[in-house]
């Protein structure tokens, strides 16, 4: 074989073309088979004929020529493609290394931006975006009123409203629910060593089988165990299987002692149901017992409603179902009058909303500000990267020169750009782990489903999108400035980094301002969702919560009848509290069945002496069963007298209102000495004290009443203690004390009033310091892209800078050209971000709390702070100019 | 046999064409020559089925191939045998020579085989 002379030798004009190879290939056998036909002798044409015959299907063995020719070519490319690929992965490790300082804050920039961005997604994705943990969960539907002031009571139904719901209903597979009105740690585990506090919370027979949810031992309950006089059983919670009772893998058909009685455990629940993060967030559940409805059935409204749909079955339709249904249901079917009381109250709503749609705004607030990090993070890099291939901007000229292509060129930065992206993903992904193991186990946040938080394979494919995304934004640019540079022209010019400076910083500095931009925004939500929390820390919630702490006491006032009952309690309660009052560091000591900011119930609507009012005109106040001295221990003021252990079963009844009760019964009066009618008894009011928040920091009140404990049942007792101590040294005095009266007492908590306001103020505390922390980031992110600009700009002007000094300018006066330009670009920023901040402000405002999106405080701390970091961004880079040594500038280029 | 075609046993063309290629790179129409002639005119291929064969094993990486400059000084398409095709052919050869003679040995024989002894 000769090889093809220089001059005979091209390449397909048009890339590689597999057809025409195989044609010539083939033309050449013919030829020269021809050429010896000939040459033995045969007529050239009839040479032709013979070759041709000899030679078979010549148009068959083309096409089978080019198919295997093109997928060669094919495998040809791809192999180039991948070892130009890992040429470029090569070249960039070598190119990161000389530079290790830029790849060290690259990827600490990205890290962090991708971090938080996954976090968020696992967030935002358990909470909105992935389906309740329940099998069809769409089918499931919570069933509520509408929202109104009375709390928990009229948000639950009767257990004759159950019944009569459940039976009439069409659109549903079955009803559930369960009893609302518990408190954390109702029942005590005895016969156990010391008596432990346990949670727990009576559910209708039907309440698992409905959700789906299977045990991971024993059973479920069975029909029989919700009849009245069925041997009491119980379900456990995994987690309170494996604290309490070491994972007994045989606790199944055993008993335990809860509170006195002997109850067998048929089961325990899966790890995966956990009822506090579904429907009590921030709270714990034990054990779960079957609730008998005919023992509820006075108890007036207490089950709260929760159905499976039919398949197929919409909301709204389930929603005319229940309109259809409502006017024939009792609240108490022995009474006819209440017939048609929940008319207009039965609605209907996807139990994911009712869990998750009130964070819905919140979370996508928070989604979209780290989705501002992000684009801040990757005009950062953009910017670095920019100023890189500036002075980078030979050896891409001389690469260009040596034949590669813009588009290979492009490559190499894309490449380089994802290698750092995905350092700082994995980087990113570490930190997002760390941040979701945090959150998740944050019980005290009353936030639903924390406990779910995972870094799941979603996570890890977002984690993709997102390097992805951030490396073409971040990298594309820079390619495309770099290849599209006259290369000649900076092969031609010497200086460093001309050519294509004046140009990138153009192009520099608009990033720079929307960077800058994107940060106002950030720190102005950030800002109104701060001052909006310190409002709401500033609420006056009618009772102070320092210095105060609560323990639940248990207590036996078992007795023959109600009134022997209430003598009873009001001695066992009267000595705790002598006993309570006298330790040291105790200032006052009551009790109250319920506390503030937790559940609630009401009872009547009770009527004031004389007057009367129009139907639904008068409340049903909020009913708290208290003992003397609740009053001040709690730190409500109060008009009046407070109750005091004389107030007993024979005296006169005594109540004490709250003050928006007064006003709507007593309107300009001084309700002190009124009485208030409940059917035939009288009510006398001896005080009005503050309305105390009781269901939210953020919400309204509404109307409340004291009932004393001798005239009244509590359902519970919860002790609660003002100090001049810190609780928790108070906490083994008043355990012993209790201790002392009562054997039976549970080693219950302590706890500081304080932390029930912290739980109820948990969510916007939340959302606050993340949004907050992303602002802050957003602020140094903006910072170090301003320094980066100035700094180089000093950098190339450095020549400038020395002509100025060397004709005299002072090192004050090149200092101040250079702050001025800092505050250009920071003005500029600020100003596109204020414009967009008052938009973005718009739709978060129904986030905020008595702060308006205008609030001029926020925008101007934004502003001082914002000026703030960019004149120290700048303040570095116009130091090192004014120590610009103006003969070395000179000499130098 | 004088002029008449032997049918190629399937997968013989294969190892014909590495074997032709062992003295050097060849173009098709050479390869058929050198085919032809070394059988001393009893294989005669038919010269279409040739390609497909030599494209097969050049897309199995046994061959490559080159452009160049025929005798004559036409352009035409050269293969060389790779590494990995001057293994391919020891291994054909040897399989060729021993099932060869296996069927050598079956056709030459005179008598039936003797029965098996007993196990």
């Amino acid at each position: 074989m000769t090889p093809i002379p220089i001059w005979r030798r091209y390449a397909r004009i048009f890339g590689p073309d597999p057809a025409a190879d195989v044609k010539d290939e083939l033309s050449f056998h013919l030829q020269a088979k021809v050429d010896d036909l000939v040459r033995q002798g045969w007529h050239r044409e009839a040479a032709r004929q013979e070759a041709e015959r000899l030679f078979g299907d010549l148009r068959a063995v083309q096409r089978i020529g080019t198919r295997i020719g093109e997928q060669m070519e094919r495998r040809k490319r791809l192999k180039d493609y991948w070892s130009d690929s890992l040429q470029d992965v090569r070249y960039t490790f070598r190119t990161l290394g000389r530079d290790p300082s830029f790849a060290a804050i690259s990827i600490l920039i990205l890290a962090l931006a991708i971090g938080a961005n996954v976090a968020v997604f696992s967030v935002v994705n358990t909470l909105l975006l992935r389906p309740l943990p329940f099998p069809e969960s769409r089918e499931l539907v919570w069933i509520a009123p509408p929202p109104t002031s009375c709390g928990l009571s009229c948000a639950t139904y009767s257990a004759d409203a159950y019944e009569e719901f459940r039976d009439q209903s069409r659109a549903y597979q079955d009803v559930t629910g369960y009893e609302a009105f518990t408190t954390p740690d109702n029942l005590r585990l005895t016969g156990r060593g010391e008596p432990q506090p346990a949670t727990s919370i009576e559910v209708v027979g039907n309440f698992f089988q409905l959700l789906g949810v299977q045990p991971a031992m024993g059973r479920l309950f069975s029909a029989e165990e919700t009849r009245p006089g069925a041997h009491p059983v119980a379900l456990l919670a995994n987690a309170y299987w494996k604290s309490q009772f070491n994972a007994d893998p045989a606790i199944v058909g055993k008993a335990i002692e809860l509170s006195g009685t002997p109850i067998t455990i048929v089961g325990v629940l899966p790890d995966s149901f956990d009822f506090g993060a579904v429907f009590s967030p921030g709270a714990k559940v034990d054990l779960f017992t079957p609730l008998d409805l005919n023992q509820e059935r006075n108890w007036g409204n207490i089950v709260t409603f929760l159905g499976r749909l039919k398949p197929g079955v919409t909301v709204a339709q389930a929603l005319d179902d229940a309109n259809r249904v409502a006017p024939n249901i009792y609240f108490n079917t022995k009474y006819p009058q209440t017939l048609g009381r929940y008319k207009g109250s039965l609605i209907p709503v996807p139990l994911k909303d009712y869990v998750t749609g009130k964070l819905r705004r919140s979370l996508i607030a928070l989604w979209c500000a780290v989705g501002a990090i992000l684009l801040i993070a990757g005009v950062n890099l953009s910017n670095l990267l920019l100023a890189r291939a500036s002075a980078r901007a030979k050896e891409f000229a001389v690469r260009g020169a040596l034949g590669a292509t813009r588009g290979r060129i492009v490559r190499q930065l894309l490449m380089e750009s994802l290698v750092l992206s995905g350092a700082g993903a994995v980087l990113g992904l570490g930190l997002a782990r760390t941040l979701i193991a945090w959150l998740a186990h944050q019980g005290s946040v009353a936030l639903p489903l924390l406990s779910a938080l995972r870094i799941d394979g979603e996570a890890l494919v977002w984690t993709v999108i997102v390097a992805i995304f951030t490396a073409t934004i971040f990298g594309l640019l820079p390619g495309l400035k770099i290849a599209s540079g006259n290369l000649q022209e900076v092969l031609k010019d010497s200086g460093p980094g001309a050519g294509l400076g004046r140009n990138h910083e153009r192009v520099r500095a608009v990033l720079v301002v929307s960077e800058v931009a994107l940060a106002c925004v950030l720190l102005v939500s950030a800002g109104l969702l701060l001052r909006s929390f310190s409002k709401v820390l500033d609420v006056d919630l009618g009772f102070q919560p320092d210095r105060a702490a609560s323990i639940r006491v248990d207590y036996d006032d078992s007795a023959p009848t109600e009134e022997a009952s209430q003598a009873k309690r009001g001695a066992i309660f009267q000595q705790i509290l002598a006993r309570v009052s006298a330790l040291p560091g105790v200032e006052a000591a009551g009790m109250s069945d319920y506390l503030p900011l937790g559940p609630n119930r009401e009872w009547d609507t009770p009527v004031p002496q004389g007057k009367t009012f129009a139907p639904g005109e008068l409340p049903d106040p909020l009913v708290y069963v208290v003992t003397p001295g609740f009053i001040r221990a709690m730190g409500i003021r109060l008009q009046g007298r407070d109750f005091t252990w004389a107030d007993g079963p024979h005296s006169e009844r005594v109540v004490l209102i709250n003050a928006s009760a007064a006003r709507v019964y007593w309107p300009g009066e001084d309700a002190v000495g009124k009485i208030l009618m409940r059917d035939k008894e009288e009510d006398h009011v001896i005080g009005v004290v503050d309305d105390v928040h009781e269901e939210t920091v953020e919400g309204g009140t509404g109307s409340q009443i004291y009932y004393p404990v001798t005239q009244q049942g509590p359902s519970s007792a919860q002790l609660v203690v003002r100090t001049s101590l810190p609780p928790a040294t108070l906490a083994p005095s008043v355990l012993s004390a209790l201790r002392e009266l009562n054997p039976q007492q549970s080693a219950a908590e302590f706890r500081p009033i304080q932390t029930i306001v912290d739980r109820a103020v948990s969510p916007r505390r939340f959302f606050t310091l993340l949004v907050g922390s992303f602002a802050a980031l957003g602020l140094l992110l903006a910072a170090l892209g301003i320094y980066g600009v100035i700094s180089y700009s000093v950098t190339r002007q450095a020549h400038t800078i020395g002509i100025q000094m060397a004709l005299g300018a002072s090192t004050g006066r090149v200092q101040r050209q250079v702050l001025a330009g800092t505050l250009r670009l920071a003005l500029a920023g600020m100003l596109l971000g204020t414009l967009a901040a008052l938009a973005v402000s718009k739709l978060i405002s129904s986030l905020l709390f008595s702060v308006s999106s205008w609030d001029l405080p926020t925008y101007l701390g934004m502003a001082l702070s914002l000026l703030l970091v960019a004149a120290l961004s700048g303040y570095i880079p116009a130091w090192r100019a004014s120590k610009v040594n103006p003969m070395e500038a000179l000499r130098s280029n | 046999m004088d002029t008449a075609k032997l049918e190629f046993v399937r997968g013989t063309l294969d190892v014909l064409i590495l074997k032709a290629l062992v003295w050097g790179p060849l173009h098709g129409y050479a390869i058929t020559n050198l085919i032809r002639r070394q059988s001393d005119d009893a294989l005669l291929l038919e010269e279409g089925t040739l390609y497909p064969a030599l494209w097969r094993l050049e897309n199995k990486e046994l061959l490559e191939a080159e452009w160049g400059l025929s005798e004559n000084n036409r352009k035409a398409k050269f293969y060389r045998l790779t590494a990995e095709g001057r293994r391919q052919l020891r291994h054909e050869v040897r399989t060729w020579e021993a099932y060869a003679a296996a069927v050598a040995k079956v056709l030459a024989a005179t008598q039936p085989p003797l029965p098996e002894p007993m196990g």
